[in-house]
């Protein structure tokens, strides 16, 4: 054989530092305004949250009304029923798909509470559980179509938010049922209770404790990593072992139940159940995600900046009338931060890439 | 020329830990195996080269549970083995770094060793409440890097999003030799690296056969193949048409013998 490959000695000392820092090298090259960008990719709650604090004081110059408590304890209520929708559509966009159709499940099921525990004098329990049912059967249709048709989120939340839309109508022919033909417990959610002043409803209570379960589930289980993990990657996720189809099932599922919860809280807030109610709650929760920090390509976001997202829209939406402005300019502004939020957002991942 | 059949080598007395008799696999009329055997033995670097189509991937989607071959067997530790799905493999002790990485690039580098098997904490709060041992994980992902001799991860914090394409594949590497506790398959890992970067990977190969992991390396990079491997398996329309060793052959006799060029 004339050319004999030598082969280097398999000893294999530890690797000089300096050639493989090559995250020295890239830090080195930051610029004020990607450190910005830096900051804001990891955590993707800090911009919410700096609109929130300025959007109040704003508002609380332009009208001292706005502090008050009373208008606060208002506020607290309109943001009860899109934030606990937004935890919802949180996990549905995490997974890089998004739901359309949930204030028609959440109307769905507040109806089936209502006709079932007013029209046929079914105990409160049962009504409940049959709201409960049918979100959870509902989210299983969402995430059976999804998984086993392999159709996209958004095409089969399209249409089944017009199936829901028009079970609602079959189930109530169309009329809303008052808060006072319904047993208590189901309005429950609407009653108050003072702390320092303000009137906290149980309804935001029950959107709280949601808040804290889910975040906790989110951060510090696997499924939650999971979550992460499926809207990051599909098939990494998949390669790494990750059942992604029960994943996603799973969290249409999960999302089914707190939209049930939702319809519980819809009831109380409105002391009603309206088929009309949910008209454009669909898109206040994906607003409230948005400009929460949660990206719509799946993977990256937290939970407590739909919170925060919910909030900047009641906030804006609450502010503006005091303002004496007309309600299209509370649509307006609500447009506006919508497309700003998502233009942040390409703006911050751009940065990765 | 002298030429050096595998037959000849001393290796072959030993038990082969991963051992892959007459694999059949076709697609149709198309013959993705047509009876290629295999063998891999305890600590060495076994690389598998060959032409595109010559079936490198079909053999190492067989071994892997990724397909499942029409005929012949599959032999682990002595034993036959008949993988159904890549978890199969997987649970069988056989990692397998894609060249797609398979990593989550928002997860950080200790979640994404622990992708799919994370750990629980001790008693309640991992029992009913389902809480993961983030700390434990961690200090057991820091304490993998250091036996790889992967020091620019010491932060098993970072996002895998900021690390470099060779810091990723050392997180993929990593991954599979927490895991791999019998054999780690590595499919064209240096593929999409620069010069320094594919050097590294390199270094983390010869690392992980030296704490003894025996690994597959798929490569079509002769320089890489030549300077990591112990045997080098080549693939050549659907069969094995030699198995060679760096010292026995140069690079140029593997692509002749690749090519058909030269017959062993």
């Amino acid at each position: 054989m004339s050319q004999q490959t030598t082969r280097p000695s398999s000893a294999v000392g530890p690797v000089p530092t300096s050639q493989l820092d090559l995250a020295q090298e890239f830090i080195r090259r930051k610029t004020p305004i990607s450190v910005i960008r830096g900051v804001l990719h990891r955590y993707p709650a800090i911009s919410p949250a700096v609109v929130l604090v300025v959007a109040i004081v704003v508002f609380g110059i332009i009208n001292g009304r706005f502090l008050a408590p009373a208008n606060l304890s208002l506020i607290t209520q309109q943001v009860a029923v899109i934030g606990t929708l937004g935890v919802a559509q949180t996990l549905v966009i995490l997974t890089a798909g998004i739901d359309l159709s949930v204030g028609a499940i959440m109307v769905f099921s507040s109806m089936v509470v209502g006709q079932a525990s007013a029209t046929h004098g079914f105990p409160v329990w049962l009504a409940l559980l049959l709201g409960l049912v049918v979100g959870l059967a509902a989210g299983a249709l969402n995430g059976l179509l999804v998984t086993r048709l392999k159709l996209p989120p958004f095409i089969v939340t399209l249409g089944t938010l017009s199936i829901f839309t028009a079970l609602t109508l079959l189930v109530s022919s169309g009329s809303t049922i008052q808060g006072n033909q319904m047993p208590e417990v189901v309005t429950w959610a609407g009653e108050t209770f003072r702390v320092a002043g303000v009137d906290i409803t149980y309804g935001v209570v029950m959107m709280i404790v949601l808040y804290i379960v889910v975040a906790f589930i989110l951060g510090k289980t696997a499924w939650g990593r999971h979550v992460y993990a499926v809207g990051d990657d599909k098939e990494a996720a998949r390669l790494t072992g990750i059942r992604v189809n029960g994943l996603l099932l799973s969290v249409y599922i999960a999302g089914g139940a707190i939209l049930a919860l939702g319809a519980w809280v819809q009831i109380g807030r409105s002391f009603a159940a309206s088929p009309n109610a949910g008209a454009d709650i669909n898109l206040d929760s994906i607003t409230a995600v948005v400009i929460g920090g949660t990206s719509l390509f799946g993977g990256r976001g937290t939970i407590w900046g739909t919170l925060l997202g919910a909030l900047i829209v009641g906030v804006f939406r609450n502010g503006l009338a005091l303002a004496g402005l007309d309600v299209l300019y509370q649509t307006l502004a609500v447009g506006v931060l919508v497309i700003v939020a998502v233009a942040v957002d390409q703006w911050i991942r751009k940065g990765q890439k | 020329m002298t030429v050096i059949d595998s037959a000849t080598t001393p290796t072959e007395t030993r038990t082969p830990v991963l051992q892959a008799k007459r694999l059949v696999k076709t697609y149709g009329h198309v013959v993705g195996l047509d009876g290629v055997s295999l063998e891999l033995y305890p600590g060495e670097v076994l690389a598998i080269i060959g032409d595109n189509g010559a079936g490198k991937t079909t053999l190492i989607k067989c071994l892997t549970g990724a397909e499942i071959p029409d005929e012949g067997q599959i032999l682990l530790d002595g034993k036959p083995v008949h993988f159904r799905r890549p978890q199969d493999a997987r649970e069988a002790g056989i990692e397998t770094v894609y060249q797609s990485l398979a990593v989550s690039p928002s997860l950080d580098v200790a979640s994404n060793l622990y992708l799919g098997r994370e750990e629980r904490k001790k008693g309640i709060l991992g029992s009913v409440f389902r809480m993961m041992d983030t700390k434990g994980m961690r200090a057991k992902a820091r304490a993998e890097l250091n036996e790889l001799g992967i020091s620019t991860l010491q932060d098993v914090a970072v996002a895998v999003e900021n690390l470099s394409g060779g810091q990723r594949q050392a997180v993929a590497v990593a991954r599979a030799a927490a895991f791999g506790s019998k054999v780690v398959v590595l499919d064209e890992p240096t593929a999409a690296l620069g010069v320094r970067e594919g050097g590294q990977v390199l270094q983390l190969i010869k690392r992980l056969r030296d704490n003894g992991v025996p690994v597959i390396l798929i490569s079509h990079n002769m320089p890489h193949v030549f300077e990591v491997a112990d045997r080098i398996h080549i693939q050549r329309l659907g069969k094995r048409a030699a198995t060679i060793t760096p010292e026995s052959h140069n690079m140029t006799d593997a692509v002749a013998i690749m090519t058909g060029a030269l017959t062993v």
